[in-house]
């Protein structure tokens, strides 16, 4: 599998991330030869192995559904690019 | 007297108990030892009102009879830990500006036992990087220089490079690292100090910005063994925060060190011995197996048949890991914001984060996309963590045979900034040797073993079964004891 301008582009956006068309071009060999290198995965037979989703046998834990914290929006706020009246603000959004 | 400077961590705990010394004097002698030494680019932000103060607090606690673990030690923080009221920057143009309201699990742990911070220590951009030359605040520089006389600047590695420069030049007696793929260890390799990466979920990775969550794991670098035995049990712990935090008691590392190695087998992986690894590499291996052997224990040759799997399998977790973690950084919440004129929200999003990351970090972004991206997903990111799954196995069936493994812990020593950085793969291959213990979730640890012939440190890894850091830690100081490594870089900066 390789990908192509197009698909650069396509991921890019899948992203958020502008690119320029400079960018795209300079990017499809760069991510070709990694693609390229992580290919050779494809054959090692791994037919009946479960994939891993726990490094280390751990159970995930349970606790009482109750607040443990909060009441501090002026923290949550304290580094956002912009806020207002006690909230993010961002660009006008019309869909 | 010898400077205070030179002292590590147990040193300067005993000698402030003792009276020896105060710990404000400790604290006055490196922070003046990091202000000489900015050529070196190893802190972003240095924090010396931060150890004054926690030295103060040592030296009273000292009178009081109250002393902490690590009271009157001042330590350096890698800055992917959050610290509250610092800037935490990750290396970051993203995060740039950003002073957490909160503080990590492991660095507040580390205050709790008493340590104060000399400053917030550089790294690869998000910790991803080899080299420590993806950080949008500059390049560290390490403190060796070969000894041909070039003076060319060398790489301290990555992604930890601001954490080993700054304690092998003495900047701090210890450091925190992170490890996803080798960040602790190769850059211990490439500076001549040690470094361990605990066990998978030993360390909380609460405040820490998140690079590859299945992966990350904070660990301790510092000079000695015995320096890294009492760091890491200071930064260990349960902690409800981090659910893969392991809910389990913190060994006494330090109090279980024992340089005797009788009864232990180490293994040596076949596997390991790559074709194109140098010479001297190869022989130090040799030479720290018979070191193990000379300690007690019995040397074993072991097969871990997919080692050669791992490096590709890491590529797709790892960008896969990171593409979904940094997918936050979207210019609303905190970090940095670029609104082009006219601009909507999803121009937004776009131009910010154009904006705000590096170019790797960019690579690893749009890889990991790709391989979680409709279409692709099995082929890529499913079989990866199949073959993940045959790594950890392989180390398993190894475990029937031994109670550790020795390998060398980077490929190669030190290589000059610039040198590698155009070929992404080539820089990759850095971390072949410390890739599938990280994928294991073992614990593993960096020591010295020597120098190359161009005066180069080089390290030997010994890697662990799950939750035996001081199987790891004991073969560490057996080497340590009989490599007798004493070198040092001169203070040229």
């Amino acid at each position: 599998m390789s990908v192509d301008t197009a698909t650069v582009r396509r991921i890019a956006g899948l992203a958020r991330i502008a690119v320029s068309d400079a960018e795209a071009e300079a990017m499809v060999p760069e991510l070709n030869n990694i693609l390229g290198w992580i290919e050779q995965l494809g054959e090692v037979d791994t037919s009946g192995v479960t994939p891993m989703t726990a490094v280390i046998a751990n159970t995930l834990r349970l606790r009482d559904d109750v607040v443990t914290d909060g009441d501090v929006r002026d923290a949550v706020l304290a580094n956002a690019p912009q806020a207002e009246h006690g909230f993010f603000a961002v660009p006008k959004v019309i869909e | 007297m010898a400077a205070l400077t030179d002292l590590g961590i147990a040193a300067i705990r005993d000698g402030v108990r003792d009276g020896a010394f105060t710990a404000r004097e400790v604290a006055e002698q490196f922070v003046a030892r990091v202000a000489a030494a900015r050529p070196l680019n190893a802190f972003i932000t240095e924090t010396p009102e931060h150890a004054l103060a926690a030295a103060d607090a040592a030296d009273k606690a000292r009178a009081a009879g109250t002393l902490a673990p690590l009271s009157g030690v001042p330590i350096g923080m890698k800055d992917l830990f959050c610290t509250a009221g610092v800037r935490s920057t990750a290396a970051s143009a993203m995060l740039g500006d950003f002073v957490p309201p909160y503080e990590s699990t492991v660095s507040e742990k580390l205050w709790a036992a008493g340590a104060g911070m000399l400053g917030k220590l550089n790294l690869d951009q998000f910790a991803m990087g080899s080299s420590n030359e993806t950080s949008a605040f500059g390049n560290v520089v390490s403190p060796w220089r070969r000894n041909d006389g070039g003076n060319a600047a060398l790489t301290p590695g990555g992604s930890s490079g601001g954490s080993a420069a700054a304690v092998a030049a003495r900047l701090c007696p210890a450091a925190t690292g992170t490890d996803t793929g080798g960040s602790i260890r190769q850059p211990a390799a490439f500076t001549g100090i040690s470094g361990i990466k605990p066990t998978y979920g030993r360390c909380s990775r609460w405040g820490i910005v998140a690079f590859a969550s299945s992966l990350d794991q904070a660990g301790a670098m510092a000079r000695d063994v015995r320096d890294c035995a009492l760091m890491l049990q200071a930064m260990s712990g349960f902690d409800p925060k981090d659910a893969t935090s392991l809910d389990l008691p913190v060994p006494d590392w330090e109090a279980g060190l024992s340089a005797d190695l009788r009864g232990k087998r180490v293994g040596i992986p076949r596997e390991y011995r790559v074709d194109d690894m140098p010479a001297e590499i190869d022989a130090l291996w040799r030479q720290g197996a018979a070191w193990l052997k000379d300690a007690g224990a019995e040397v074993v040759e072991v097969s871990l048949p997919h080692t050669r799997y791992a490096l590709p399998a890491y590529y797709i977790v790892a960008p896969a890991e990171a593409s979904s973690n940094l997918a936050r950084y979207d210019g609303v919440r905190y970090g940095l914001r670029d609104l082009p004129e006219g601009a909507g929200l999803q121009d937004m999003y776009a131009a910010t984060r154009a904006a705000g990351f590096g170019a790797e970090v960019k690579r690893r972004i749009l890889i990991g996309t790709y391989v979680l991206s409709a279409g692709f997903y099995d082929a890529y990111y499913t079989q990866a963590q199949k073959i993940r799954a045959l790594i950890a196995r392989d180390f398993e069936q190894a475990w029937a045979s031994c109670d550790l493994l020795l390998t060398p812990t980077a490929p190669s020593a030190a290589f000059a900034l610039g040198e590698r950085s155009a070929d992404p793969i080539a820089m990759y291959l850095n971390d072949v040797f410390t890739v599938p213990s990280s994928l294991a979730g073992l614990p593993a640890m960096s020591v010295p073993g020597g120098l190359d012939g161009q005066g180069l440190p080089l390290g030997l890894q010994l890697i662990g079964r799950p939750l035996d850091e001081q199987t790891v830690l004991n073969a560490g100081l057996a080497i340590e004891a009989r490599a007798g490594f004493g070198e040092r870089p001169s203070d040229w900066w």
